[in-house]
């Protein structure tokens, strides 16, 4: 395995790719939800994986950390490719990942500290006060302050999302995935997010995969959006190459609208709204 | 006529496709029992939970049982004057079958449904997915703790449902029907042998496995929201009250 730099981050230059996706197909039963993706995040770059719901997003970012085993195609991730990976290297591999859930998923039986600190718990023979000390600085880091002897049914939607990405980032993770990370937040808690996600970025050069529908969220904080559509990635570029998209599903998308290729020969009720009219 | 096949097929194919499942998680369980870290104030508190809070339910359960087995072996041996083996007969039932038959039944619904529904609350709140994603495996944290508490727990709870079945048949015999006490205790100690005790702890032991597998199994595979956890829930103790009286049958038949 690639050793890992004095500063804790494994990739030194801006232009190394980290996770690398290459032909990824995966289905469920019948449903063939990736249709073969390719994508590329280069190191210190956050990507927004953009595309309507059901279409795979969720399932793209579980094979990448291993949560779900792609049917076919390769994933690099930090040079190594992981289809094969052997649970003992998989543990090693997990090191480098945090995750930020779309339900923040904090564990409901204990406080917010012992959250944050349950992977160096588990995983180093730090002492708790130590841990604890780390914790609060990582709750600082997302603008949390003395919530950490409380309860996560405690607190409200976006505190808890932030403490779900204090716990992401207590390891010193170098790739942060997030899925829908703004989901189900009012606009303010929303922006707070993103703005923390652009700190995350700056503050720790961790490479991000944002998953999101939220388009205002993307522009805000992506390097590169990528736009999922049917289990395949139909385009990749910056927020201004995407938000000029020529192409028609693209434009579809990130406009919101009703009529288009997206919905073509879908009926969302208009039908039976103007009979009722008349 | 096919359709009959179809269904028969599918049902079979579904139980032995969950069977498989069962004991592959089954296996790995005692496969990360072996393996270090060892967690043990992960499962003191799982013995606590499922060992010391069961402790009530158990000895009320024997109590009554041994007292009613008192009452009705009396009506039926006093017919052919046979009163004095009354206490042979509870303390035999009592070890051998319904100490540890009782208590996995009230364990299974008691402790079987609660690791279920927490599990599978955990599952649907994706928490069993964070656990992962901190490289912690969810069978080596989760599971193992609740399996060996199951197992260390089930024989204690037995013995203790065994203890008190068989006082209440003594108190009911000798209070209430005016048996001689020394006959009773006389006539329980010289039928019973160690190996009875033996056979229910062993039992017991099976039972607590069961129990801790197949709530746990329903737990982690919860599809689907609150109402995945509440078919979840309902199925562990379904299942493995069901399958503790099965496996009861098989190795009562096995040290027969």
């Amino acid at each position: 395995m690639e050793e890992i730099g004095p500063d804790g981050k494994s990739c030194r230059s801006h232009d190394e790719p980290m996770i690398v996706i290459r032909e990824v197909h995966k289905s469920f039963g019948q449903n063939h939800v990736l249709r073969g993706v390719n994508l590329e995040v280069k190191c210190g770059e956050t990507m927004a994986v953009i595309g309507g719901s059901g279409t795979g997003k969720s399932v793209l970012l579980k094979c990448i950390i291993g949560l779900l085993r792609h049917d076919r195609g390769e994933i690099y991730v930090d040079g190594q490719e992981i289809s094969h990976l052997k649970e003992k290297n998989w543990n090693a591999l997990l090191s480098k990942f945090g995750m930020v859930f779309q339900r923040d998923a904090l564990f409901d039986s204990i406080t917010i500290w012992e959250n944050v600190g349950f992977g160096l718990r588990q995983h180093t023979r730090l002492p708790d006060e130590e841990i604890k000390a780390i914790a609060i600085e990582k709750l600082k880091l997302v603008g949390l302050e003395n919530v950490e002897d409380r309860m996560p049914a405690e607190l409200s939607g976006g505190m808890r999302k932030r403490v779900s990405l204090a716990r992401a980032i207590a390891m010193e993770p170098s790739i942060i995935l997030y899925d829908e990370p703004t989901t189900g937040l009012d606009p303010i808690m929303a922006n707070v997010i993103n703005d923390l996600m652009v700190r995350m970025r700056e503050k720790l050069e961790v490479t991000s995969i944002v998953i999101t529908h939220d388009m205002e969220s993307a522009y805000h904080i992506a390097d590169h959006i990528a736009m999922l559509y049917q289990g395949e990635i139909i385009e990749v570029g910056t927020p201004g190459q995407i938000k000029s998209s020529s192409h028609e599903i693209v434009r579809q998308f990130i406009h919101g609208e009703v009529e288009g290729p997206i919905t073509k020969g879908a009926d969302f009720g208009q039908e039976h709204l103007t009979s009722h009219r008349r | 006529m096919f359709g009959l096949f179809d269904i028969i097929g599918f049902w079979i194919m579904r139980f032995l496709d969950e069977s498989g499942r069962v004991m592959i998680l089954f296996l790995k369980t005692v496969h990360f029992i072996f393996r270090p870290p060892f967690d043990l104030r992960n499962i003191l508190k799982q013995v606590e939970y499922v060992g010391i809070k069961s402790v009530p339910v158990v000895l009320i359960t024997g109590a009554f049982t041994g007292m009613v087995l008192a009452l009705q072996s009396y009506t039926g041996f006093k017919r052919f004057n046979a009163e004095a083996f009354v206490g042979t007969v509870v303390a035999l039932s009592m070890t051998r079958e319904l100490g540890p038959v009782l208590s996995g039944l009230m364990v299974s619904g008691r402790v079987g449904s609660a690791m279920a529904a927490e599990l599978g609350t955990m599952q649907v709140t994706e928490q069993i997915d964070a656990l992962y994603t901190l490289a912690i495996n969810p069978i080596k944290y989760l599971v193992v703790p609740r399996f060996l508490a199951s197992l260390i727990v089930m024989p204690i709870l037995t013995a203790f449902a065994d203890v008190v079945g068989i006082l209440g048949g003594y108190l009911i015999s000798v209070i209430l029907l005016g048996s001689n006490p020394t006959i009773y205790i006389r006539r329980t100690y010289d039928y019973l042998d160690l190996e009875d005790v033996y056979i229910g702890l062993f039992k017991a032991c099976i039972f607590g496995m069961i129990i801790a597998t197949i709530g746990c199994y329903q737990g982690i595979n919860t599809r689907g929201g609150a109402e995945g956890v509440g078919k979840g829930t309902t199925n562990a103790v379904v299942i493995s009250s069901l399958l503790v009286l099965v496996a009861n049958y098989f190795i009562t038949a096995l040290f027969f």
